[in-house]
């Protein structure tokens, strides 16, 4: 009995994080520069297999097969160590994610804990050690300065997530990501009350906290994800390539893989806090946790869950590509003046909601 | 089995601290005892407990710790030598702390979380509900003290940059 549950769960973990999110990363790169090359009016990597579909095997390829040159002033211990950690919290945040209803009987999480968006808080907030390691590490200029850059910005930004995402647990009252989901698939996504329970006056009075704590949670999953506009620890115009600049083959990979996984899982709790997981829009097919579901549906449900999450990478891309840099003092005043108090309002705004309107 | 496990890492990351000379590796056995800490939190069920440890301590305070300890680049040193006198006085705080921590432990039921209090339904339940319940004033007074030293510090440093 054990030994199945955990024969399961293995399934589980294997299918997940290797067929499912690292050919997402890969292609995630892929997408990167496809539609870079779309929006600047390019043509893009589209010469290995139809429209560059291989690109990602040629560039694995390429990435392994090229000499892995370690500098000879960096603390070796931790310039190894930094890579991984850069992958690995970023991979175990998809843990808690419910990327599907239930299939054959099954629930398509690995782990259902009862404090799911704190985990993963919790698990993103150590892949700033990969970062800061790397830049200690490389024992370098540029590097260090990049690693000091990242930290101070990581940090920021934690408390603006942290706190945009209480609105969302006190409407949904719940901290199972699982059950956040199913509550949304019968009641109405949060971004998207117009069905069940939520199709009222305070369901659409409470959109106004819920779309304020979504731009929060948004632009401060960009800072925590060195994704541009707030990719300083890397600036290439400043500082040659940041964090990373003295790494090569396989160890700068896993940190730019790294970065991607980050991008996926952070969509992934976007979707799941804001737009209903895996359920489909108005109620169809809604699931509420409690008869079991035909394999078909729990199928409908995860390629449901995985579209909204290829809809949200696409739109990271596109801001990427469409807007300049911040310059580091407004990034860091724009996360601690600006940010931390609008979160802090939106709790009080949505406290109040609920408490005046019935 | 995962307890010893757990339990090997946090004490084998306690030990670390101590005897390592590098500072940036002592901070790192610091994160890496918390981290085993927190799943033995988990493995008593108290995942919010658990997670806090990790969000709190090795996610937050040590990377400050670490900023710090690599923004000042502090080189493995020496410390002061150690006397005859420190070491006796250390040896009886620590014979202290381990009496006191026996107590405690012999004093404590032993049993999964769900057999002891079948009506807690999780712990995140339980503690919101002791805080602001139970505990409520003195949470108002530590919040409002957090508050203080939160407007303190952005005080200061708007003076410091004048």
């Amino acid at each position: 009995m054990d030994f199945i549950a955990l024969a399961i769960s293995a399934v589980k973990i294997v299918g997940l994080v290797f067929l499912v999110i690292m050919p997402m990363v890969a292609y995630a790169v892929w997408a990167e520069r496809r539609v870079s090359a779309l929006i600047q009016d390019r043509v893009g990597p589209n010469r290995v297999g139809f429209q560059g579909l291989l690109q990602p095997v040629a560039d694995g390829l390429k990435f392994i097969l090229k000499e892995d040159f370690t500098p000879k002033n960096v603390r070796t211990g931790y310039y190894w160590l930094a890579p991984a950690l850069t992958m690995v919290p970023a991979l175990l945040t998809c843990a808690v994610l419910p990327f599907g209803s239930q299939l054959f009987g099954e629930p398509m999480v690995i782990a259902n804990l009862n404090a799911g968006p704190l985990f993963i808080f919790a698990i993103a907030s150590l892949s700033v050690y990969g970062i800061v390691l790397a830049g200690w590490a490389s024992n370098s200029k540029y590097p260090f300065l990049g690693g000091v850059r990242s930290t101070s910005q990581m940090i920021s930004y934690e408390i603006s997530l942290g706190l945009s995402i209480i609105p969302v647990l006190m409407i949904l009252g719940d901290l199972n990501l699982g059950r956040m989901v199913q509550d949304q698939s019968v009641n109405g996504w949060l971004m998207l009350p117009l069905w069940g329970d939520r199709f009222s006056l305070k369901g659409l009075l409470l959109l106004v906290p819920v779309v304020i704590s979504f731009v929060v949670f948004t632009v401060s999953m960009f800072a925590e994800t060195n994704r541009l506009p707030f990719d300083l620890p890397e600036c290439e115009t400043e500082l040659v390539a940041g964090y990373h600049t003295e790494y090569s083959s396989m160890k700068f990979a896993l940190f730019f893989l790294g970065e991607y996984a980050a991008m996926i899982i952070g969509s992934g709790l976007a979707v799941t806090l804001f737009f209903g997981g895996w359920s489909l829009p108005f109620g169809w097919l809604s699931w509420d946790g409690k008869a079991d579901l035909p394999w078909w549906q729990g199928l409908i449900h995860m390629a449901t869950f995985f579209g909204k999450v290829v809809v949200f990478i696409l739109f990271f891309i596109w801001v990427r590509w469409s807007l300049p840099r911040f310059r580091f003092d407004q990034l860091m005043r724009l996360g601690l003046v600006f940010f931390f108090e609008i979160a802090v309002i939106n709790i009080i705004l949505t406290a109040g909601i609920m408490m005046l309107v019935k | 089995m995962l307890f010893y496990l757990f339990a090997a890492i946090a004490l084998a990351g306690g030990l670390g601290v101590v005897a390592f000379r590098n500072p940036v590796t002592s901070a790192f056995s610091l994160v890496a005892s918390f981290l085993g800490l927190a799943a033995l939190f988990i493995h008593l069920n108290a995942f919010l407990v658990g997670v806090l440890q990790v969000l709190v301590y090795a996610g937050a305070i040590m990377v400050l710790f670490l900023f710090i300890i690599m923004l000042l680049d502090i080189k493995s040193d020496e410390g002061p030598k150690i006397t005859k006198l420190m070491g006796l006085g250390a040896a009886l705080l620590a014979m202290v702390f381990v009496g006191m921590l026996w107590r405690v432990t012999v004093s404590l039921k032993s049993a999964p979380l769900e057999t002891l209090y079948p009506e807690v339904r999780s712990d995140a339940h339980e503690i919101g509900r002791l805080l602001f319940g139970e505990y409520f004033f003195p949470v108002q007074v530590v919040g409002i003290l957090l508050l203080v030293a939160t407007i303190g510090v952005v005080v200061l440093s708007r003076r410091a940059v004048r």
